[in-house]
């Protein structure tokens, strides 16, 4: 019968229609932004910088201004200027800091190229899009103290790979830690030989 | 330089709508189809002369989103370029990084994890299944269908994005190609979620088809509509659906054997009219046999590294030399023709965009069919702009 | 398939005094490609399309590549012996070449017939200044038509026998041809406030009046 496509086609958009009032299947409007959709671990938009305590973030970023994000950033977004002088960081080794690190986020397309390329897990990637800005010039440009975030912020984020994060740095820190001891070891003479009960037993010297 | 020199049928510059005396045919019309328009998948124009509704020229006239990419490429290192390949063809990246990751391992000789290959065969069957779905909804869009196929294929769609967007972060700006493999491997749970939705799909591609296949009003739109001989098509290189539609057996999944495509079994669609109608239901076909290579690679994908061990992130640099790379991705041949110096740009970065090629036909399908015919046409030629005009 | 060097003997059987030559392609590709001289350039294709071995009936890609002025530089190390039994010294000598630039332009040619490819094609200009016409493809490729048009547009190769050859990507108006590694890009486009300083120094040469938003990073700018 002529027409028995088109009928057809109206069966289905009819099914689709009283389907939309109570089958999850069809009715996919999120009510935005009363209500939100989960966002996947992995979604990213943004970076930010990470710091290792809440109380005092632009002062304890991991960021010791490498440039190699601002390097291998493909728009380059990324602009960085070093500090004069330096500051222990997590590991109580003295280096450079960041003293200007802006990012414009008008220019930057969010491609997670700055993270991966990061040697220190300084830089990672946010997951904000309400950051509209009323000023496109300087509202737009996301300077050091919007950046910086506490490693807190980056647990609720991305769980799984901040604690992989952690758990990479916390090794290195323990193989710092053995080598430094080593060094120690190999340092300090070794002690004359002393007649039994002379002298008391020397503590082993502290680890570093 | 040269400019062709100016005919009578010629646009003028800045003209929009004059009528043209013709000393043949009476009052012929000449109209600027764009670049703003619905329908015309982007900032393209096409300069229409018309007899009444006939069509008798047509030039198409884009460049309205040319951004330089090749330029660009040749300014930035192989792994910055990476980004840029997502937003050529907006709607399939994975396949653009594929096809670029592929021209740079041909150029540098790396070898590519067997678990990364079956990822990237994944990744590029739900592209083109998010393609071509795309495609049918938005030819009925152009057609007139005024939305409703078009947001039953988006509602699909969303389930794929959900998917990139959970495996890589980003839903269509995916970056996740790397020479030698992949960014990262599939959170938990990702594979058994495309598993539900390649077992889900035949369902929802057995009610679109109820829906449209046999529609009266579609197939009186798009049959014998833009007919496209094989040979014409050989000729103007044109790839993808379109070509097979014509009844060319050529894919390069089959002929070239990239990536471990040789060890799925899956057929390849041929239309027998090349009309509007074929391209569109190749497409659906198609379709189903991705589903078909989805459930296989989802079953066989083996455990193990998703990245070539040898591989540098930084610092890439290919030795001096030249490759040309190309994959079947879901518009036709996309191709990547990179020239290296051995420096950490390449010296040379071309892009073989296949919407543009296949673009080359469109005055000899349009020819002798109506203006409201020239919009289902250039919709079934499934062209995007980011691609065209790079 | 064939190699390029068998392509080449055959090529130069029957067209004799054809310029072909094959450019090795060093790198783990190994797409060799046969250098074709302008003058027996469309027989050749027409041949390379028609011959029932190769059946090249798809032109898959067609790149313009700009290569600038080189010099080349070649050290001859002659040794002279030392006094008596002594090391060798050895007096350097630099010769210096100068190449010449030239446009190429570069196809890509598979079969669909018989499943084989690519055979890569190079065309030559003289230099890049005045003579830089080559013969058109598209009488023997229609895929040829656009691309050929885009290597116009933008590196500048006029193309002899072109059923169209205009601007296809940059307006009809437009002067230089972008691609090409000399180009210099305009620098008064549209200038905003971004953190790199050479930017906002080259865009304030041309709005002196207006100052940039004083909060923008302020303190450190150079």
């Amino acid at each position: 019968m002529l027409g028995s496509g088109l009928l057809q086609g109206l069966a289905v958009t009819a099914k689709n229609f009283v389907g939309s009032f109570h089958d999850p299947a069809r009715f996919v409007t999120t009510q935005y932004p009363e209500e939100r959709t989960a966002l996947p671990e992995a979604y990213r938009n943004f970076p930010f910088l990470v710091s290792e305590s809440a109380d005092d973030p632009i002062g304890t970023l991991r960021c010791v201004a490498c440039q190699i994000c601002e390097k291998e950033c493909p728009p380059q977004c990324i602009y960085i200027e070093k500090s004069k002088d330096k500051k222990p960081d997590a590991n109580g080794k003295m280096q450079i800091y960041p003293a200007v690190f802006d990012i414009d986020i008008a220019v930057c397309m969010s491609c997670q190229i700055c993270v991966e390329v990061c040697p220190f897990d300084a830089i990672e990637m946010d997951q904000v899009f309400e950051i509209a800005a009323t000023d496109r010039f300087t509202g737009l440009i996301l300077d050091r103290g919007a950046l910086a975030k506490p490693n807190r912020y980056f647990h609720k984020i991305h769980p799984q790979q901040a604690a992989d994060v952690d758990e990479r740095l916390a090794a290195e820190r323990v193989a710092i830690g053995k080598k430094a001891q080593a060094a120690a070891k190999a340092a300090v003479p070794a002690p004359p030989p002393a007649e039994p009960g002379s002298q008391p037993r020397k503590a082993a010297p502290p680890a570093a | 330089m040269s400019v062709a020199e100016v005919s009578p049928l010629s646009p003028a510059p800045g003209s929009r709508v004059r009528a043209v005396r013709d000393q043949f045919h009476g009052d012929l019309l000449e109209i600027s189809m764009g670049p703003h328009h619905p329908s015309t998948h982007g900032v393209f124009r096409m300069v229409v002369t018309l007899d009444g509704e006939i069509v008798v020229k047509l030039k198409p006239v884009f460049g309205y989103l040319h951004r330089n990419h090749e330029k660009i490429g040749e300014n930035t290192t192989y792994l910055a370029s990476m980004p840029y390949t997502d937003r050529l063809d907006y709607l399939c990246s994975m396949t653009n990084n594929w096809a670029y990751a592929l021209a740079v391992e041909k150029l540098s000789g790396q070898t590519v994890p067997e678990r990364a290959e079956y990822l990237r065969i994944i990744l590029a069957e739900l592209t083109r299944l998010l393609n071509h779905t795309c495609l049918a909804g938005f030819l009925l869009q152009d057609g007139g269908c005024s939305g409703t196929p078009l947001m039953y294929a988006f509602r699909e769609r969303e389930k794929i994005l959900d998917l990139f967007e959970a495996l890589s972060g980003s839903r269509m700006m995916c970056n996740y190609q790397r020479f030698g493999g992949c960014r990262v491997d599939a959170p938990p749970g990702w594979l058994e979620a495309a598993r539900a939705l390649a077992d889900n799909y035949g369902r929802f591609l057995d009610e679109y088809e109820e829906l449209l296949t046999g529609n009266e009003i579609l197939m009186a739109r798009t049959q014998g509509i833009g007919r496209l001989p094989a040979r014409l098509a050989v000729s103007a290189g044109v790839t993808g659906p379109m070509l097979r539609a014509a009844g060319v057996a050529y894919d390069i999944r089959k002929v070239d054997g990239y990536g471990l495509y040789p060890r799925f079994g899956f057929r390849v669609p041929l239309g027998d009219h090349g009309d509007t109608y074929d391209r569109y239901m190749v497409r659906v076909l198609e379709m189903r046999e991705s589903i078909k290579i989805l459930q296989q690679a989802l079953r066989d994908i083996p455990a193990g590294p998703v990245m070539d061990p040898k591989a540098r992130l930084r610092g890439f640099r290919a030795k001096p030399g030249e490759a040309y790379g190309r994959i079947e991705g879901p518009k036709g041949e996309i191709g990547f023709y990179l020239i290296s110096e051995g420096g950490p740009n390449p010296y040379r970065y071309r892009v073989r965009p296949p919407s543009f090629i296949n673009l080359t036909v469109l005055e000899d399908l349009c020819l002798g069919h109506t203006v409201a015919d020239t919009i289902v046409i250039l919709g079934s030629i499934d062209i995007v702009l980011g691609e065209v005009d790079r | 398939m064939e190699t390029p060097e068998q392509i080449r003997d055959r090529l130069l059987a029957r067209i004799p005094g054809a310029a072909v030559s094959v450019v090795v392609n060093p790198g783990p590709a190994a797409q060799h490609s046969l250098l074709l001289g302008a003058a027996h350039a469309r027989e050749i294709a027409e041949f390379l399309r028609d011959d029932p071995g190769l059946q090249l009936d798809f032109c898959s890609n067609v790149s313009g590549v700009d290569w600038l002025d080189r010099e080349i530089v070649e050290t001859i190390k002659t040794p002279t012996p030392g006094p008596g039994a002594g090391p060798a010294t050895f007096a350097e000598q630099k010769i210096r070449r100068p190449h010449p630039g030239y446009l190429e332009a570069v196809y890509h040619l598979y079969s669909m017939a018989l499943k084989h490819g690519p055979v890569v094609l190079r065309l030559r200009t003289a230099d890049r200044r005045d003579q830089v016409t080559l013969p058109s493809l598209t009488p023997v490729w229609r895929s040829c038509e656009f691309q050929e048009r885009e290597v116009f547009d933008l590196f500048g190769i006029v193309f002899a026998g072109h059923p169209d050859l205009r601007r296809i990507l940059m307006w009809d108006e437009f002067r230089d041809h972008p691609m090409r590694k000399d180009y210099a890009e305009p620098d008064d486009y549209e200038w905003e406030p971004t953190p790199h300083g050479d930017v906002l120094a080259k865009a304030k040469r041309h709005y002196p009046a207006a100052e940039p938003a004083a909060s923008v990073k302020g303190e450190a700018k150079p």
